[in-house]
């Protein structure tokens, strides 16, 4: 205990250069506590995201597959449109369980966000698309009234946002329509909560796209026969089909790729923090040469000055990772924000998962690479020759 | 048990090598020293004082001849082993002090004990201090004080172990005359409780004021007539 006090206050003598020291670390911490995080919250999310949407296929015109996949996933649902027809063409294929039509649509608004503006998703759904989500249900109010109605439903953060609930008006901007909410989601934590939804004949009469669709989502009988079932839809030419554990693995290739370079990055700290530590140690040791000779000279022995000089690593360390760590968990939204803007597509939950066990990990990791770097300045302390020091003085 | 002799030095060398020359700081000194006796080492820069005194005081290995420290022959000892004989029998007062300046009096009085690894026993540091006249200053970091508190504080720093042997290598060179006359009168006082006092110095009139000189000379002891008195 004495040592420690000892220890602190030597590296209270020097603050700034401590302070920074400390900071270094702290940033490799937040670094890489957030990567791990991220690591952790992105499959997490993404994977529940993929199980929240209920297809496990879905069909859509042809175009660039990924790009129709996250549409669909941050429900947009591929802005190309197909035939009705196809619908009606493969509804009574017998691989099919559960199969449900889609119409999205932007809009933007000007009005949102308190006058910011932005766009709203507007997603024109028949009945069948309660059946294939698991997780939808209604907060409050029900179904639409009719196939055509003027009525809307909102999603969670849709109702909440506008201050809308069940009985209000809206309107979609620059048409000249007005439609009665009829109902509220309640929160998926997926895209979809902050999604206006209409019948699906509305949609197509209120935008002016008869008998069009943006994508067909499927729930097979047995996800197995898969490809069988895309087989079937092969001579259809204008449209692709694409599964989505397809898509769930091709985006974690890219979340992948992007992690090593990031991972990278967080090692590069890591080193130049261990590099801080030992330099700031090793000065402060032959800052300090007179007084460990000195410390020798009233009885310290070897080991005791390399415990004291080991202890200021110590305490660097495990400073430098207790703020990490509140950086980390703190500065979590921050991360969330940047990643959301990087990500090729950043799914409903939260990305950053960070755990306790993880905050343990991260931390004993510190510790180790504390232990580690304040060997040599530890041993290059231990191993000074007191008549040496003290003469080099006179 | 004031006239036991606590340390017997005999034809004691200390060699250093510098590049391929031998240099003999200590070429066969013989000594004893009685607890309660301050006596004084006087001689010319580079007679080997320093070097003698860094012996006594077991910070360095001994070349040969014989070196007894209370019942222990140190001669022949390890670092490890110095270390202990060095926290037990020996204080260290230095012309520079080497107090550390972040600590307080009491801390740095403190600081053997801690690596004594012994228990510190607030009343016995207080007594401590009030022999070195320090009671009222216990909490002031150290690089706040006067040069001769600062002395009086190394001086708390060597006896706390209780040593039998302080070694005090120029402890007034960098102090005023008056305040080195205090310290003086403060080894004096120890002295008489039976502690064995020895002081490398330059300084003639305290070496005077102590009860025995040793006059060295390329590292052997001289006659008072044959040493190069030209201080
Ligand atoms: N580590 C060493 N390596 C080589 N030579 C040394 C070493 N230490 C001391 N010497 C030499 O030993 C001799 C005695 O030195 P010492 O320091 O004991 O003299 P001193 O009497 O204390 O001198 P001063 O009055 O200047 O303090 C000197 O010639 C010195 O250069
Ligand atoms: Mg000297």
């Amino acid at each position: 205990m004495k040592f420690f006090i000892l220890a602190y206050k030597n590296l209270k003598r020097r603050k700034s250069r401590s302070f920074l020291t400390i900071g270094g670390v702290a940033v490799a911490v937040a670094v890489l506590v957030a990567l791990l995080g991220f690591n952790a919250g992105y499959q997490e999310a993404l994977t529940s995201d993929v199980d929240k949407m209920g297809y496990q296929v879905i069909v859509t015109a042809k175009g660039c597959p990924y790009e129709a996949a996250t549409m669909i996933l941050s429900g947009e649902a591929g802005l190309r449109f197909m035939d009705e027809d196809i619908y009606n063409q493969i509804t009574s294929d017998p691989d099919i369980d559960k199969i449900t039509p889609l119409l999205a649509q932007l809009a933007y608004d000007p009005e949102k966000q308190g006058g910011k503006g932005g766009f709203i998703n507007y997603l024109g759904i028949e009945k069948s698309y309660i059946e294939l989500k698991p997780n939808v249900k209604f907060k409050s109010g029900g179904w639409f009234s009719a196939e055509n109605a003027n009525e809307a439903i909102l999603g969670y953060e849709a109702a909440e946002s506008e201050q809308k609930s069940v009985g209000d008006k809206i309107s979609i901007p620059d048409k000249d329509i007005t439609l009665i909410i009829v109902g509220i989601f309640e929160r998926t934590a997926t895209q979809e909560d902050g999604a206006v939804f209409l019948p699906l004949k509305t949609t197509q009469r209120v935008f002016d796209i008869e008998g069009k669709l943006t994508g067909i989502g499927i729930k097979l009988k047995q996800i197995e026969k898969i490809s069988e079932f895309e087989e079937r839809l092969y001579p259809i030419a204008s449209i692709q089909v694409i599964s989505m554990s397809q898509v769930k693995g091709t985006i974690l290739n890219l979340v992948n790729s992007a992690k090593i370079l990031i991972m990278s990055v967080a090692f590069i700290a890591i080193f130049v923090a261990i590099i801080g530590v030992i330099n700031t140690i090793l000065m402060s040791v032959f800052e300090r040469t007179q007084e460990i000779g000195i410390m020798k000279a009233i009885g310290a022995s070897r080991s005791d000055i390399f415990k004291l000089i080991w202890m200021e690593t110590l305490i660097i360390c495990t400073l430098g990772g207790i703020f990490g760590s509140v950086i980390a968990i703190f500065g979590g939204n921050l991360t969330e924000l940047l990643v959301r803007k990087v990500m090729p597509y950043a799914p409903g939950g939260r990305l950053l998962l960070i755990t306790p066990d993880l905050l343990v990990y991260s931390f004993l990791g510190v510790i180790i690479i504390g232990i580690i770097s304040g060997l040599y300045p530890a041993f290059k302390a231990a191993s000074m020759r007191p008549i040496e020091v003290i003469r080099s003085g006179e | 048990m004031q006239d036991k002799i606590v340390l017997e030095a005999k034809n004691l060398k200390k060699h250093y090598h510098r590049g391929s020359e031998i240099v003999k700081a200590l070429d066969g000194v013989d000594l004893k020293i009685k607890g309660s006796e301050i006596i004084s080492i006087v001689g010319p820069s580079g007679s080997g004082k320093t070097t003698l005194m860094n012996l006594i005081g077991c910070l360095d290995k001994v070349t040969a001849g014989s070196l007894k420290i209370g019942d222990n022959d140190v001669a022949s000892l390890e670092e490890i082993d110095l270390i202990k004989i060095r926290r037990e029998n020996i204080g260290f007062i230095f012309q520079r002090f080497y107090l550390i300046p972040t600590l307080t009096v009491r801390e740095n009085v403190e600081l053997p004990l801690i690596f004594a690894k012994k228990n510190i026993n607030a009343k016995n540091i207080l007594d401590l201090l009030k022999e070195v006249n320090l009671e009222d200053k216990e909490g002031i970091q150290v690089k706040h004080l006067s040069g001769g508190d600062k002395q009086r504080t190394g001086i708390a720093r060597a006896l706390v172990n209780d040593p039998k042997i302080l070694v005090a290598d120029e402890p007034t060179g960098k102090l005023e005359i008056k305040v080195g006359e205090q310290i003086l009168e403060l080894f004096k006082n120890l002295s008489e409780k039976g502690l064995a006092i020895v002081i490398a110095t330059h300084n003639l009139e305290l070496a005077q004021a102590t009860q025995r000189i040793i006059h060295l000379q390329d590292g052997k002891v001289v006659p008072k007539e044959k040493s190069d008195l030209y201080y």
